[in-house]
């Protein structure tokens, strides 16, 4: 099929690497509706709601996240990602609603054992221990540590062995995350951004099979997010899942399989990147959320005008993702990532604050 | 002015037996607060338990010495069980508030009339410590000719003491050098991330709180043999609140902190008590300032304003790492 062998070439940022391939190749037959059905979904989740006082945060129907492959949840700010990530890992229970992992129902499993599982999350207000040095933060990360239980504890011979594979493992970590000449400061010294790094090296350290990252490239310079996006990467490689919410939508594009859309508690989309980014309630959501700014009828009109003439290839490509014409589809989209960026700036401003604000 | 009286006296409190009360119930609240960041503002609570129990089995039960003190152990556990199940799940203040109230209740219910005939209510109980002191190697006056001296009966719950302390240092510092201790610390730290990773929070919290009452309930033990006798005074809410000083002079989360803190604390209360006693007495501080009365409590006085520039000169402690207390700042 000449569609399979032209793909590469029309996204090059989402790389080429076999697991790339069969992660779009698994996922070429599932329908571009929210709720899709996944031929081999790792989390199923089922009319999850959750409200606070009389805001519904999160009113989820259906979804599937597919095994192997890596999905970004995006969405405008407060549209609920954090709080469905708090549901689905057990930080937070849900008003209704059934949820699964590896098909084993989820509901009333406490936090800790559903990391148990192999279901790993980061924070987006990282959570980096202060006052153990970073390598001890790793090493506080891996599971089945015998010298973790009481008895245990007292007998260095009984864990010793076991330490030192962690260290080495922790060790080859910080490596490829560039925190090895952090090894030995505080986790509090470190910076925003190296926090965040450090807090996903950590969540490596338990082995997880799914890995859910809670926007981990707030405040990461540019330089660095391209090797963490090759990280990101490698984590589907090794035959890990990633779910990941981000506002990067350049990161999104880049990396992702599948993206699923949420805005106001519900999931409005779902796709891959570029059907979803070329899809008009995607487009809408993302706007409307900033209507009450500077935004004059005639700029808005302007800019659904330009969005949808350029993501034109959008639904045509969604019916058929492979086969559209090159050149214009590449054109088409980088144009429309600088309208994304445009409308999600006060978005990351945000977040940033967050993340140096006193805490 | 009898400097050498002053300074052989402070020594003799603060190695004595109430430094090593202190000591141990420090060596608790260490665990608690310095290890896994758990405010337990009823360590009283824990010492009364525990010496409430042993008293009570031997004098009103007649029962043996070693029952009374397996029993305050296994009370210890009991009461931080109860403690635990409804408030380590809640945020750390719960805790703080039904550990206070806890040790108040306690206090009450053994000084109360209706239970008189069992703990002897204000007037507490004797009798209890014979079969401990009949195991007294000492005899007459035992330490440094000259320097320093204890009566046999302190000599001896003294050496008793300082084993204990010095079994409970090691089993602390066995237990913080390990896998164990770096999740208490990090729950200390961050509990939400902790339980990302996969390890159950609320029961290395309830682990923590048991350890360290057991603590308390051994300073309890101490606190009733070295006066053989025991009543609801000894057990007051400043009790927890000196143990605290205790454990931040010393430095918190450091396995020797209580261990200087307690020798420190009451060599310095006992000293500067000598101090303006004698001052008065000899006309050094003259009756137009303060009264014989007034000298006694400038100790507190004193000891507060010491407090206070350590916290501000050495804020972590004799033995804290500066360094760690400054991250709180960022
Ligand atoms: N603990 C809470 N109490 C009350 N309201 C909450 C709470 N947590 C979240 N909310 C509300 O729920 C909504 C969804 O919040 P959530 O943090 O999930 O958004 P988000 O999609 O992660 O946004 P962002 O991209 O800004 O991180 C928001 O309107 C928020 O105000
Ligand atoms: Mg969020």
């Amino acid at each position: 099929m000449p569609a399979e062998t032209t793909a590469p070439m029309e996204t090059p940022g989402r790389g080429t690497s076999a697991s790339a391939l069969r992660a779009r190749e698994v996922l070429a037959d599932v329908a571009h509706e929210p709720g899709a059905k996944k031929p081999d979904p790792i989390v199923v989740a089922d009319h999850i709601t959750r409200s606070f006082g009389g805001l519904t945060a999160v009113d989820v129907e259906h979804v599937e996240v597919q095994r192997g492959v890596i999905t970004a949840l995006i969405g405008p700010n407060g549209a609920g990602k954090t709080t469905f990530f708090n549901l689905l890992t057990g930080f937070d229970r849900p008003d209704s609603g059934d949820w699964s992992f590896n098909g084993t129902s989820l509901n009333k499993v406490p936090a800790y054992k559903v990391a148990r599982m192999g279901m790993v999350r980061t924070f987006q207000l990282t959570k980096v221990l202060s006052k153990l040095t970073v390598i001890e933060n790793m090493r506080v990360g891996a599971t089945g540590q015998k010298g973790e239980t009481l008895l245990g504890a007292m007998f260095k011979p009984m864990w010793q062995r076991q330490e030192t594979d962690n260290t080495k493992r922790a060790d080859s970590l910080l490596e490829r995350f560039l925190l090895i000449k952090k090894r030995e400061d505080f986790a509090g010294e470190l910076s925003g951004g190296q926090r965040k790094l450090l807090e996903m090296a950590r969540a490596l350290m338990a082995d997880p099979e799914l890995v859910m990252l809670d926007e981990p490239m707030a405040g990461v310079n540019p330089a660095l997010k391209q090797s963490l996006l090759g990280h990101v990467k490698s984590l589907r490689d090794d035959g890990r899942t990633v779910l990941f919410v981000e506002h990067d939508m350049d990161m999104v594009r880049d990396i992702s399989d599948w993206v699923i859309v949420m805005a106001q508690g519900k999931i409005i989309a779902e796709g891959p990147p570029e059907s979803v980014m070329g899809d008009q309630r995607v487009i809408d959501a993302y706007l409307g959320a900033h209507h009450d700014e500077a935004l004059t009828f005639e700029a808005e009109e302007k800019i659904h005008a330009e969005a949808s003439s350029e993501f034109q290839g959008g639904p045509a490509a969604s019916a058929a993702p492979r086969a559209s014409t090159g050149t214009t589809e590449r054109t088409g989209s980088t144009a429309a990532t600088g309208e994304h960026a445009a409308a999600t700036e006060p978005a990351s401003t945000r977040t940033d604050d967050h993340e140096d604000g006193p805490r | 002015m009898d400097w050498q009286n002053i300074f052989s006296l402070a020594l003799q409190q603060g190695l004595g037996p109430s430094a090593v009360v202190y000591c141990l119930a420090a060596i608790g609240l260490n665990v608690h607060f310095g290890y896994t960041g758990l405010l337990n503002f009823g360590q009283a609570g824990f010492m009364a338990i525990g010496g409430y129990a042993m008293a009570s089995v031997v004098s009103t039960w007649g029962l043996p010495f070693w029952l009374g003190v397996v029993v305050g152990l296994l009370l210890a556990v009991v009461l931080a069980l109860l403690l635990g199940v409804p408030t380590l799940r809640l945020r750390a203040d719960y805790l703080a508030i039904v550990t206070i109230a806890a040790a108040e209740i306690i206090r009450q219910t053994v000084g109360s009339v209706s239970l008189l005939e069992y703990f002897g209510g204000q007037d507490g109980l004797t009798g209890f410590s014979d079969s401990f002191r009949s195991l007294n190697p000492f005899s007459g006056s035992i330490g440094i000719p000259g320097v320093v001296s204890w009566r046999a009966n302190d000599a001896w719950v003294m050496l008793v003491g300082w084993i204990l302390v010095v079994i409970c240092c090691l089993i602390v510092w066995l237990l913080m050098r390990s896998p164990w201790g770096r999740v208490l610390k990090s729950i200390r730290e961050d509990e939400d991330a902790v339980r990302s990773l996969g390890k159950n929070v609320y029961s290395y919290k309830m682990q923590s709180l048991i350890i360290g009452g057991v603590f308390g309930a051994l300073a309890g033990f101490i606190t009733a043999l070295k006066s053989a006798a025991i009543n609801p005074s000894f057990f007051a809410t400043d009790i927890t609140f000196f143990a605290y000083t205790v454990l931040l002079v010393g430095g918190a989360a450091r396995v020797l902190g209580p261990v200087a803190g307690a020798i420190i604390f009451w060599f310095l209360l006992s000293f500067l008590d000598l101090f303006f006693t004698q001052a008065a007495a000899t006309g050094l501080i003259p009756e137009s300032i303060m009264t014989s009365n007034q000298a006694s409590l400038m100790r507190f006085i004193f000891m507060g304003l010491a407090l206070m520039l350590l916290m501000i000169f050495r804020p972590q402690g004799i033995f804290g790492d500066r360094k760690e207390l400054a991250l709180d700042a960022r």
